[in-house]
């Protein structure tokens, strides 16, 4: 039995627009099967508007499939819970709690049974683990990005969920943080051996820290195209990165993709519309114009 | 560095300058235009003099001279008269010389009880409501309408209905109080309520926490910086209110003491209870400044 299966899922809303018939409808995306293997760490990387983060929000049990469903452990997932906690990209932290509060009323509400010493011991763990030391008693407010973000991953981790839910975690944080977010939060992954299902539109960072990436095309009427191994040995830095041929052949790949193979013409609603994109070009090919796909990746992947 | 300084200088005194110049100059212009000029018989006969001292206008002094009566209201009393006045009131802060006659200090404790007997009333009250209407947003949108509705309505029209309904002015000075300060705190927790954003819910529904955790952990902190403005709102309606409560249900208590002291035609009393009703006000805002403090926290 496979640790977290997303069956056949496919997310619809009727249409409200006065100008819609009325059992039109707004496919996000549909049919869309994987599986994520415990300890697993798996990005889903696809355009503004494939319903990536629609998809997140139904692991996470905020948001309902329309059809299938997402099965963890054997179980069907139904609501919000402790054993799937969720990164999100805007923090969502208790602005009226301390950093330590923050993370500590995680920690009680995952263990009631517990002590405060004890409590208070396993939130300092986390919070000395995500390099937070001295910023516990400031309010987010006085935080920067990346501390906050520090915070929430603090808080994730702290409650040992069985999947963590990155929702685009380092979208709002300056690159130069973000790099050693990045390696705290792989650190953190090793040392736990959590399963991880990011969602992000940053190829590097996909190949940086996923054993696997799913590309998804283009919404609406989305669908999952394929799922990339990352044969790129561990522990990965940024510099090791950027010599390893994978490396390259992969973001080719992926920016190949992005770029030119999830385009779907405009309006396409005909069932055929996957036939009609171009395949991307087999992991492997040698590599296009470089400079060409990276500004167009800038143009195309503007958040 | 020498200009830098005595610019901090300036910087630092102005305002205290500023503070000092205008109490001087609104106590002088106070007792220049009510200073009346001393009585000068040149040009009056016998007669008519002697009519103004039996009418009581003027009187004659050790001298045999005629003065102003001093017992006789002249215009507006000047800024000495409501001094020797004040001393007088402050002189027995504590005194019960009669029914309507109690000292200052007994009438500011009458009015400050009566506030916040009904100011606190009303923000529970008002939060218990709000809250209610808030979460729900079939609730908000159906009960809003009623809440716009009442909020503009005067506190104090409600005060014959409200003797009639409870028969005893002491309750009704408190209900108007309580009408006063309810509507504000409701309308703006239900509000802020309503607004929560979305992930602090998402992020209570992730860490499964059960509804009390969920109210006291997350809705009402989330919704306090809309709540606190509420209350500043009611708190001042509040303080707008209690005095012509208390002057029109004849409620012992510094808003009646305006009244009583223009029964009496002391006019430097009714100056002098203007006065204690505003230091009452500041002192009581300030007090609820500090402790809106404890409760408000940075946006992010």
């Amino acid at each position: 039995m496979e640790f977290l299966t997303i069956d056949h899922v496919s997310k619809v809303y009727p249409l409200l627009d006065e100008n819609a018939k009325k059992n039109d409808t707004f496919v996000v995306f549909k049919n869309v099967s994987f599986e994520i293997r415990q300890g697993e760490f798996l990005t889903m990387i696809g355009h503004s508007g494939c319903g990536k983060s629609t998809l997140l929000n139904i692991i996470a049990g905020f948001d309902k499939p329309t059809e299938g469903g997402v099965i963890l452990e054997g179980r069907e997932v139904d609501r919000p819970g402790l054993d799937r906690m969720v990164v999100f990209q805007n923090f969502a932290l208790m602005p009226w709690l301390t950093a330590f509060d923050n993370v500590r009323t995680a920690v009680r509400q995952a263990h009631p049974d517990w002590t405060k010493s004890r409590i208070r011991d396993w939130t300092q763990k986390y919070i000395d683990l995500m390099n937070l030391r001295g910023a516990e008693t400031k309010k987010p407010a006085f935080l920067s990005g990346g501390m906050r973000q520090r915070v929430g991953l603090a808080r994730a981790f702290s409650v040992e969920p069985k999947v963590l839910l990155l929702d685009e975690p380092f979208a709002q944080i300056d690159a130069l943080t973000r790099g050693s977010i990045q390696e705290e939060l792989i650190r953190m992954w090793d040392a736990t051996k959590n399963t991880v299902f990011m969602v992000t539109h940053d190829v590097d960072e996909a190949i940086l820290l996923s054993d696997r990436i799913a590309l998804m095309t283009n919404g609406p009427d989305a669908e999952l195209a394929e799922i990339l191994e990352v044969d790129i040995p561990r522990p990965r830095t940024r510099e090791t990165l950027i010599d390893s041929p994978e490396y390259t052949r992969l973001r080719n790949h992926i920016l190949h993709f992005l770029v030119k193979g999830a385009k779907r013409g405009s309006g396409a609603k005909q069932s055929g519309a996957s036939a009609e994109r171009s395949n991307p070009p087999p992991v492997g090919a040698p590599s296009t114009d470089r400079e060409s796909v990276v500004q167009e990746e800038e143009d195309v992947l503007k958040p | 560095m020498r200009r830098n300084h005595k610019q901090d200088l300036a910087a630092r005194l102005g305002p205290y300058i500023l503070f000092v110049a205008v109490c001087v100059v609104f106590l002088s212009l106070w007792s220049v235009s009510t200073s009346t000029p001393a009585f000068n018989p040149a040009g009056l006969t016998e007669d008519e003099l002697m009519t103004m001292e039996f009418n009581g206008d003027i009187v004659r002094d050790e001298n045999d001279r005629y003065i102003n009566n001093p017992e006789k209201v002249q215009g507006i009393p000047g800024p000495a008269k409501v001094m020797r006045k004040a001393r007088e009131e402050l002189g027995e802060l504590f005194e019960k010389k009669g029914t309507n006659d109690h000292g200052i200090g007994l009438l500011v404790i009458y009015t400050v009880k009566r506030f916040m007997a009904g100011f606190l009333s009303a923000s529970v009250v008002g939060i218990c409501l709000g809250v209610l209407i808030g979460v729900s947003p079939v609730c908000y949108k159906g009960l809003n309408p009623f809440i716009q509705l009442l909020k503009p309505i005067s506190p104090l029209a409600w005060m014959p209905l409200l003797l009639y309904s409870v028969k005893d002015p002491v309750w009704t000075a408190m209900l108007v109080v309580f009408m006063a300060s309810l509507w504000p705190t409701v309308a703006n927790t239900a509000f802020g309520v309503s607004t929560i954003r979305r992930d602090y819910m998402q992020v209570a529904a992730l860490l499964e926490m059960n509804a009390s955790r969920r109210l006291f952990g997350v809705v009402l902190p989330a919704a306090a910086p809309a709540i606190i403005a509420g209350l500043r709102i009611s708190f001042g309606s509040a303080l707008v209110a209690v005095v012509p409560a208390e002057m029109l249900l004849g409620e012992l208590g510094v808003g009646y003491l305006t009244w009583i002291e223009w029964n009496n035609l002391d006019i430097s009393g009714v100056i002098f209870a203007i006065m204690v009703v505003g230091v009452v006000g500041f002192l009581l805002d300030t007090a609820f400044g500090r402790l809106s403090e404890f409760a408000s926290y940075p946006e992010v």
